[in-house]
Order: C-alpha cells, then structure tokens, then sequence
C-alpha cells in the first residue's frame, strides 16, 4: 500500500463483496401473490373478525391507541421515523441507483399475536426445526433416506447446494441446523402456511430488534398494557448456544460474526447483531486456518476462534474446498469443521434444505422421521421431479406458481405469472427437458393487518417470519419476529427489496412478563479484559485512514476558509502575496487546477491561468469545496469519511457515525445550481469545521484508549503533520515569506493565531511564527507535537521484542532535525528562505511522512490478499 | 502392463507466501483393473499440517498446508500401478439407450443411486438441449447404449480439432463447442454434458496416458502430461471409459487417478495461497513401463 497519493487504496472495495458476489440470501418472502379476482372479503383479517368485530387481542391494542389519539400518534411516529434515522437502520438495496443505503421502512402499527394462537405455531416450528436438522444430518451423513426410498435422490444430487466436501463432517451435539427461520403467511381460512424455510443464514433478527426498539419507544402505554413478550431472551439462548457448542475452549469461547463486508444488503443488521450479542464483525480475510484450527488476525498476533456465526453463504466460506473464485470465505474452514475445531453456525451445505421441493416431502418424511404428523403445514407444492406432478404441473400450469427448485447455476428467464403464449410454451420445454429442476405452488393468498397511512389504519398484505435456536433443551423460539407488508392494498408481493415495509411483532402473553437482560448472561469465569489487543488488522487500517481523512477534512476546509477570507472578486487572488502560498498549497494538493507546466518552476513565482482570472478563481475555489468529482474536493473527503465510518461501524458509537453522515449532508445540501458567492461558502465551511470538530471529539473522547483510538490518533497526527509541512513549504517559498500578512495565513492555517498572540504581543514574526508551528512542543498544533505524539503510540503498539521498527527510525529522524533547528536563522536571511535550516528541515519531513505511513502499512495492515493456484489443465 | 509414474508439480511466486492450503489428487485409485503399490506424495517445504482423506467420489485426497513462508514449493507423487487387461464389453449386445434414460427416470431405484448422481448439471457442465441435438445424431432409436457412446466418441474426435492454445481449464463448453477446438478436459466435457443432456449418466476421469515415442526416438522423461476422458454407465457392465481425445477405449494404457463429475472435482493439485502475487506452475509427468523379470 503506497502513500504516493494519500489516499486509502481501493483495492478493498472491491475485493470485499461485489454484488453479484454476495451471499445473503435477501429476506425477501417467497409468498406468492394473491390469486387473481381476489375479492377482499375473502381474505383473513388479522384484527378483524368475520362478524365485524375486532379481535380481543387487537382489541385491547386499539384501545391503547385511542386514549393516545390519532395526532398524537402521528406526531409520536414522527419521532420513531426519526429515530430509525438515528440508529442509522438502513437496508441495501442492489442496483439502487440513489446510493445503496436505504433507510428501513417501518410501520408504527405493530403486527399482533395472541398467546393461544402462539403456542399452536411454536409447537409446529420446533417440531418443523426439529425434523430439518434430522434429514440435514442424514444428507451430510449415512444418507438412509435415499436408499430406502424416503426422498428422491435428485433432492440432494440435483442440487448445487449439496456440499460434497461438506458430506461427513459431524458438528457438535450433532446440530447441522442452528438457527433457523420460517416464513409464514395465513390464508382465508384463517391457517398459518410455511411459504419458506431458511435453513442456512436466517436474516432478520437484528431488523427484529431494531424494529422492536422504535415501536416500543412510540408505543411505551400499549406495549405495557398488551403484555408483550420481551426479545432478550431469545438472544440470551443464542448466546448461550453459541458458547456451548465451541468444540474445544469452552470456558470462554471466542464466538465472531462472518460478514461478507459492507456491500452486503444488510450489513446493518449484522453490525447490529454482533453488537448487540457481544460478538467481533469479522471479514473472511481477518481469519486465517493454521493447524486446522481457525485464528483471528490481531494486531497482537493470532488468537484462536471457537464458533463462528456466518453471514457468507455456504458456497463462499472456503476457497479451497468449496467455490475457488470466493474472496470472502477462509481457506481450510471447511477442514477445521471437519477436524472438528470449529463450530460454524450454520454448517455450510445447510442451504440444502432450503429448496421449495423439499416441501412436497415434509408430510411423509415427518411421519418416517419422527414418528409424527407435521403440524405446521408448507404451501402446497409440487416437484415435477416426479411424473405425477410434472404432469399435474402442466396442466395446471395458469393455476400454479412456477418457480426453480434449486438455486440455479445459469440463471434462466425471471418466472412471472399471466405468461404470454410463447413464454408459456419456452417454459413447458424447459420443464420437460430438466423437470427435477422446477417445483409448482399454491399461490398463497396473504392475510391482511392494520397499516398506518397517511394517519389512517388501512388493511395490507402481511407475512411473518419467525425465528428459531437449537438450544441445550431443544429449538427454541424467538416470541416475535419480523413481520413485513406489502406497500399497497392489492400488491402482490412483500420483498424488502421491492420497496415493501416492516412490522414490530408482538406476541401476547396472558401473564405479565418479566425483564430480560442480555448483560447477565455471561456465566461466572468471565475473562477480564481491559485493553482491547484484539482489533483486527483490517479494522486497525479502516481506523488510521479515518483518523487520516477526518484531518485531511479540516485542514482542507482550514486552508480554503483563508483563502476565502483573502479572496476579493475586484483585486483578483494570485496578485496578493498572502493568498498565493494557500492557492499554491490547494493546487498542490490538487483541489485547485494550477498550470501544469509551472509546477516544476519556481513557485511563488508563477501564476497560474486560473489565479489571474477572479472569476476563475472563484469557480475553483467554490469546487474546491463543493464539486464530488473534484479530487480531494471537502466534498469528496467527507464522503471518505462516511465510507470509512461505515466500514468501522460495529466498532464506534452511533454519534460517530451520525456526525459523519451530518456532514455528509451539509455539504450534498448546499444549493447547487445558483452556486453561491465566495462570501456564502464562507458560512458552510465554518458548519463544517464545527462538524469535524465534533467528529474529532467523538472519536477522540468516546472511544476507550485501545488501538482503534490509537490508529486513529496516528492517521490524525500523521495528516497534520503533512498539510502543515505542505503549507509551510509554500510559504517558505514565497518571495514575502516574512511578509507579516503571509505570516498572518501562517497562523491563521496552523490555527495559533491565539497562541502566538498570548506569547508574542507584537506583530508576526518569521522566526517566532515558524519556532511557534514548527518547534514547539506545547502547542498541539506544531510539528514537534505531532512526532513526539506518533513516537508515544508506536512505543505503546505491539512490535517484535528487540528491534526497533522503521517507523520508529523514521520518527528518530524527524525528532532529533527539529531538536537541532533553531528559526532565528529565518530572519537574518533576506529572501531564499526556503533554502535554509527551517526550508531543508520542512522539505525532509515531507519526504518522510509517507514513507512514515507506508512502514505502518506494512507492519500493521499486512493483510495480503489471497490468490488461488491451480495445477495445469488436463490436456 | 505396470508403470512407474512420477507426477510433479512446482510453483514459483513472486513474492513470499505466508501460508498456503492445497489439497492433491495425486493417488492412483484402487479398481478391479488397476493396483497401486509404493504410493509416495513428496512436498518441499515441509507441510506443518498433512491430511490425507478420502473425498465423496472415493478418491484420495491429501490436504496439506505450508505455514512458513516460502517461494517455492515442490509436489511429487511416485507410484507404481499395475493395468490388467478386461474383457471389453460388447457393444452390440449392451441395451437400448432410451431404456438406460428410463431406468434413470422418476422413480429411480435406490439400486442405481450411486450412478444416479452422475446425471445432474454439476460446477462446469450444464445440460442444455443445443448439447442433446449434438449427441443426438448417434443416438438412433433402438441403438445399443455403447454403440452409440462409442460412436459419440468417435464423432468429437472428428469434428474437434486438438489445440492446447485455443481454451484454458476456464474456457466455457458453449466456446468449445463453437470453436471446435480443445484439449482432452474439453472433449471429456462435452461428452458428460451432451449425455447428461439426454438423461445418461456420465463422469469425468482424470488420469495419465502412456505415450510411445516415435519410432527410432528414446523416449523422453517427464514429457508425458496428465490426461483426462470419461465413462457412461451401462446396466449390468458398469461404468465404461472412452477416451475421445484419441478415439479409443481405455485400456492397459490409461492409468486413472480419480474420477468425478466434472475436472473441478478431481484437479489434481488446487490450492489458496496468502501472498505470492503472481506464480508460475510446471508440471511434468513421467510415465515409465517397467519390464518385470519373469516370475
């Protein structure tokens, strides 16, 4: 990683997960829409019954909400919209073209089940859980199940999903399937259907909790007088869970989070989750395999992992033995499984049991399974793997949902009802020539709960899903879940990518129910633990470069407020002298477009096109500022900045990341097509510096001195050090360098105008403005401050036992010339200032601050990429 | 006929490796035909973990991983395998193809799981109906299954031209088919896809060919190169290879390694390295007849 240009290379992006890459599966709900002529009085109402009356438990609900009244609660949601925004709940959504972040859309109504009603779906989800992970476990084991008849082989050959390398591998306790989530919708009879089970990567838990903790802050009376069922319990067993399944350390196992990174559709979900659950948010390439066991790469070395909670699909968790082009998985996890050293949440290769198909078969294998009838049934189903329902399939073909059976490997054409003639006809073939790989359901016809909109309660499409833990005692249900509903009354679909919206979902209780807290759930031999050693080396360079373009931000924005101070539209800029060293150090730096030719010759000679012209000057400056396009741009910073707080998200607080989206804002909001006068940018660029400052504040002050703190303090130090070095070096060349209104700038830039002020009480002066920022050691923002500051974090970071590590070399370097400086020699020269003591000395330390970064890059950040090798063709 | 095989590959990086994974299938099987003795995988530097297993397809797979690290790294299998010459089958009294594509039709009979899994789309092959269309034309009705094979066989040598230039272990088999070009992983490919597209099952056979040298030349250590082709199973026979890259039944001259659904299954040397930038690999095979002394 070179610092040549001082930018945070990029090659991260896009190894982290590009999107067609991406494993999560999205939450989209695989209920169908509803039948065609559906007459609205034939579908179930949730909150009202057939004779017209509400339903008690929606009852008592209702009742809540009128003492609370209608603009009250308009006035209340207002505030849950905004909280949601707080909480920076957002969904990613693919191919969205107004960025990919999209804010989660919550409804303020909450969907209601009654206890009795509950305990019914409780009974048929575990029973269901239950029955998956036994014919999970015959799959990947003896596989009894096809050579007795009990399901058709092609469920398991024919799919993409059955994990070969995979085929054997015993988890612990015997639990291939530890989460697991179902999506359910009621039909007109008033009967739940299982519309899909989600035996791989059940997503959804942490929009759950977030939903939860908006509706429950709008709603405190009824969520009080309903008796509602507290999530933290269900997270509780998880974690409980997740400690006793580590297959070795199980004292105190190290569980992390597997993220496919920040592109992923619902990264913030999973930075959520592992906050929330206590868990580290770990990227494919901060785990490595040694030994067969699974490490975690810190900045203090390796340290072991016990379980694994992954959010990577099944096919990405292991370039090595599973797909070869992934990038986001860990080579050797899947022989660590098989050794045993590992527990993986869920086993890769559960995805299996995710194929519609499998629903056909649910009713005969729960009977030769488990001895019983299945009590949660699926949406009808056909696989026309089987003659009969092929056949049947075909000639029902305008009745039925037609849809693949397995994960495809070469996507065909999108699958869409009311199919034109000759669709219809391309889609009989296809099924006829592969039958095993479609499956025909029921279209399900969704039932329908009270929405707000447009402060009315009007009736919407609803489906629930549910979720499940495998816990000591049996799976183990979440008494919630996420419900979704569509966005109009006739839609046909729920999808969260499709612009659908979510639901708190309270389960009622008929007792009071107790207060859960998730902090007690750590057993008595916690580990204590003080000083976080453990920040993984990828996370160690997202915090430097934070550190970096927070600063980078404010010196920027720093120099171009004085260069706007100075700037006036009749004089032109380049003929001052004290602006030209702040338009030099911008063209520099690339904000402002100089004269390419005159870079090389002598500065504070040349005068650029753009200098000469004020119009010119102006428009740059104001691009400087404002233009995203325009490299190093404030605009532009600031957009690094917020990238880069997104990737540190499970990492910082809420605050940090709010004030790097507020800024975010200013800037993106500014009026853009009147552009405004000089004077007008004035006012925003102050705004801005206050943001950063606050920025700076949160990251300094809320942050406990571990190495994220310190990566950061290193990134900040390092770009002051090098825009005051640049600065000063265009002030040093200037031919009035000692000009007191150049030193003015001096000040003004390095932000000790006051300082000086307090020491000197007389106008500036060359050798006490550049003793002041260059040497001094009491003044936070002189050189010196910066080295003695980097020197202190380098002693206190781990380094090999007896060398001394370059970047201490190099900051011994630049100690020891500003130790042997003395300024005074800058006023007895009478010009050429920049070729003396203080000029050489600024001119070195530039040179070496990237090579400064780049020995931290080297010692600290060294994630090499991985790369597959192959063996040759066969020829 | 017993050979000694000596199968090495080595990697040179660019820049040092900090761990590495690999896994080899570099261990001739054990088959009715063939016997392996004094199998011996040699790798430099040392691997700080060594798994040998046997994969899903029964083939031996040794997992290894460097820890050290390393530019250079040096994987040599050494054998010795004995082919015994079988009876081919006859082909003329193999049964009708259509009735093998019924056998292998909803319900499948548990008895024939085994070669039941072999018909599926799998990592590289998908069926398609532009691939039945090709195998069509040697699959007349009523024509013995391995009549038609064979005649399949026949058909790839002749319509495909072999050139290592004109496709790379990623090439796609919609290019092969369109270029008419490739190389022995190509025309074994296309084979399996164009019966799995008729509902046959078929698998992938990675392996080594002896090669003669020309006449009046010695012959030349190390020259020789992993070879690759492909079997159908037929009811009441079994699985029966075809080596369309030279149009002719397998027999004491191909030696097998492993077999699978397709090369990703079975590539004889794969691995992840950290590190390394960009890497040259070479690969030499040797072959050697051993004349035994009369017993």
């Amino acid at each position: 990683m070179s610092d040549e240009t001082g930018k945070k290379p990029d090659s991260r992006l896009d190894s982290t997960a590009p999107m067609n890459e991406t494993s999560v599966e999205p939450p989209e709900i695989s209920a169908a829409p509803p039948v065609k002529n559906q007459r609205a009085a034939q579908l179930f109402d949730e909150s009202v019954a057939a004779d017209g009356k509400l339903r008690p438990h929606y009852a008592k609900f209702f009742g809540s909400l009128e003492q609370i009244g209608a603009g009250e609660l308009e006035r209340r949601w207002e505030n849950g919209r905004r909280l949601v925004q707080e909480q920076g709940i957002t969904y990613n959504v693919y191919g969205d073209t107004r960025g990919m972040e999209r804010t989660w859309e919550l409804d303020a109504v909450p969907f209601l089940i009654a206890a009795e009603e509950w305990r019914t779906l409780e009974a048929g989800l575990i029973q269901r859980a239950e029955l998956i992970n036994r014919i999970l476990a015959d799959c990947y084991g003896p596989q009894h199940l096809i050579r007795t008849g009990g399901l058709p082989p092609a469920l398991i050959f024919g799919q993409p999903d059955f994990l070969r390398p995979c085929h054997g591998i015993q988890p612990k306790r015997g639990k291939f399937l530890i989460f697991y989530a179902a999506d359910l919708a009621r039909s007109p009879d008033g009967r739940w259907w299982v519309t899909s089970d989600r035996t791989q990567i059940p997503t959804g838990t942490g929009y759950a909790l977030a939903n939860r903790l908006v509706t429950s802050r709008t709603l405190p009376e009824a969520f009080r007088d309903c008796q509602v069922h507290r999530l933290a319990g269900f997270y509780r067993e998880v974690q409980k869970t997740l400690a006793q399944l580590a297959p070795l350390n199980t004292e105190n196992p190290r569980v992390v989070m597997l993220t496919p990174g920040p592109y992923n559709e619902t990264y913030f979900e999973q930075a959520y989750l592992a906050r929330y659950l206590g868990y580290q948010l770990v990227e494919g390439q901060d785990l490595t395999v040694r030994d067969d066991k699974v490490f975690l790469k810190t900045l203090a070395g390796l340290e072991a992992v016990d379980v694994i909670l992954r959010r990577v699909d099944d096919e990405f968790c292991d370039p090595l033995e599973l797909r070869n082009d992934s990038i986001l998985g860990v080579p050797g996890l899947v022989g660590a499984a098989r050794d045993g050293n590992v527990t993986i949440a869920n086993l890769p290769g559960s995805s299996l049991l995710q194929s519609p198909a499998f629903m056909a078969f649910l009713p005969g294998l729960c009977r030769h399974v488990l001895g019983e009838k299945l009590k949660l049934p699926s949406v009808a189903t056909w696989w026309c793997g089987q003659k009969s329902a092929e056949n049947y399939v075909l000639e029902h073909l305008d009745e039925l949902f037609v849809k693949p059976a397995f994960r495809q490997r070469q996507p065909g054409p999108a699958l869409e009802r009311n199919l034109s003639a000759a669709a219809r006809a391309a889609l009989v073939a296809r099924i006829k020539f592969q039958p095993h790989g479609f499956v025909a359901q029921e279209w399900v016809e969704l039932s329908t709960a009270p929405a707000l909109d447009g402060g009315k309660l009007v009736p919407r499409p609803v489906s629930l899903r549910v979720y499940l833990v495998a816990t000591e005692n049996g799976y183990a249900v979440m008494p919630g879940g996420l419900s979704r509903v569509a966005p109009r009354a006739g839609a046909s679909f729920v999808s969260m990518q499709h612009g659908g919206m979510s639901k708190d979902t309270w389960v009622l209780s008929d007792q009071p129910v107790p207060e859960v807290s998730l902090l007690s759930a750590t057993g008595p031999n916690i580990e204590l633990r003080r000083v976080g050693n453990n920040l993984p080396s990828r996370l160690a360079d997202n915090f430097f470069w934070l550190g970096r373009y927070a600063e980078r931000a404010d010196a920027t924005t720093r120099l171009l407020r004085s260069a706007l101070r100075r700037f006036t539209p009749e004089r032109g800029g380049g003929s001052l002298p004290h602006l030209a060293p702040l338009l030099e150090t911008l063209e520099k730096q690339g904000q402002l477009k100089g004269h390419q030719s005159q870079k090389q010759s002598q500065p504070g000679q040349s005068q650029s096109m753009s200098r000469q012209n004020p119009e010119a000057l102006e428009a740059g400056l104001l691009a400087a500022i404002f233009d995203p396009q325009r490299d190093g741009s404030v605009r532009q910073l600031v957009g690094h900045l917020q990238r880069i707080a997104m990737f540190v998200r499970d990492r910082t607080s809420n605050d940090l990341w709010r004030a790097a989206n507020q800024l975010g804002d200013l800037l993106a909001n500014a009026p853009k097509e009147k552009i405004l006068l000089a004077a007008d940018a004035l006012g925003i660029l102050n705004q801005t510096l206050l943001g950063l400052a606050s920025f700076h504040g949160l990251a300094r002050e809320n942050m406990t001195r571990a190495q994220g703190w310190r990566f950061i303090d290193i990134g900040m130090r390092i770009e002051r050090a090098l825009s005051l070095c640049t600065f000063l070096d265009c002030s040093l060349r200037s031919p009035e360098a000692d000009n007191p209104s150049v030193l003015e700038a001096v000040l003004e830039v390095a932000d000790s105008t006051l300082t000086y002020r307090s020491r000197y009480n007389l106008l500036p002066n060359i050798a006490a403005v550049y003793d002041l920022v260059l040497l001094d050691d009491t003044n936070p923002r002189s050189l010196f401050f910066q080295i003695n500051q980097l020197a202190q974090h380098f002693e206190r970071l781990p380094r090999e036992m007896e060398s001394v590590t370059p970047q201490q070399k190099i900051l011994r370097d630049c100690s020891s010339r500003l130790r042997t400086l003395d300024t005074r020699e800058l006023a007895v020269r009478a010009g050429n200032w920049s070729g003396g003591e203080t000029g050489k000395l600024v001119a070195e330390t530039l040179r070496d601050l990237p090579r400064l970064s780049d020995a931290i890059a080297v010692s600290y950040f060294a994630h090499s990429e991985i790369s597959r090798t192959g063996g040759g063709c066969q020829p | 006929m017993t050979y000694n095989l000596v199968h090495s590959t080595i990697y040179d990086y660019a820049s040092p490796v900090t761990v590495s994974h690999h896994a080899a299938r570099v261990e001739p099987r054990v088959l009715p035909q063939q016997q392996v003795e004094n199998f011996s995988l040699k790798i430099g530097p040392m691997p700080a973990v060594i798994k040998p297993r046997v994969d899903f397809f029964g083939n031996h797979v040794c997992g290894f991983s460097i820890q050290e690290i390393h530019r250079h790294l040096e994987i040599t299998a050494r054998s010795r395998v004995t082919v015994v010459v079988t009876t081919p089958p006859a082909p003329a009294l193999s049964p009708d193809w259509a009735g093998v594509v019924k056998l292998f039709s909803d319900p499948v009979s548990p008895e024939v799981v085994e070669p039941y899994q072999f018909i599926f789309d799998s990592p590289l092959l998908c069926a398609s109906p532009e691939l039945a269309d090709y195998a069509q034309q040697s699959f007349a009705a009523k024509t013995p299954l391995l009549v038609a094979v064979a005649d399949l066989n026949r058909r790839i040598f002749s319509d495909f031209k072999y050139d290592p230039t004109a496709t790379t272990v990623a090439t796609p088999l919609e290019e092969v088919l369109e270029k008419r070009r490739g190389v022995c992983q190509d025309f074994a490919h296309l084979a399996i896809a164009s019966l799995r597209s008729l509902g046959l099952p078929a698998r992938y056979v990675s392996g080594y060919l002896r090669t003669r040298p020309p006449a009046g030349k010695e012959r030349l250590v190390g020259a020789d190169a992993s070879h690759a082709w492909f079997a159908v199973f037929c009811p009441s026979v079994g699985w029966v290879d075809f080596d369309p890259t030279n149009n002719v039944l397998p027999a004491e001259e191909h030696i097998t390694l492993a077999f699978g659904r397709d090369y990703s299954d079975v590539s004889p040397v794969s691995g992840v390295i950290t590190g390394g930038g960009a890497h040259v690999v070479k690969v030499s095979v040797d072959v050697e007849e051993v004349h035994l002394p009369p017993a």
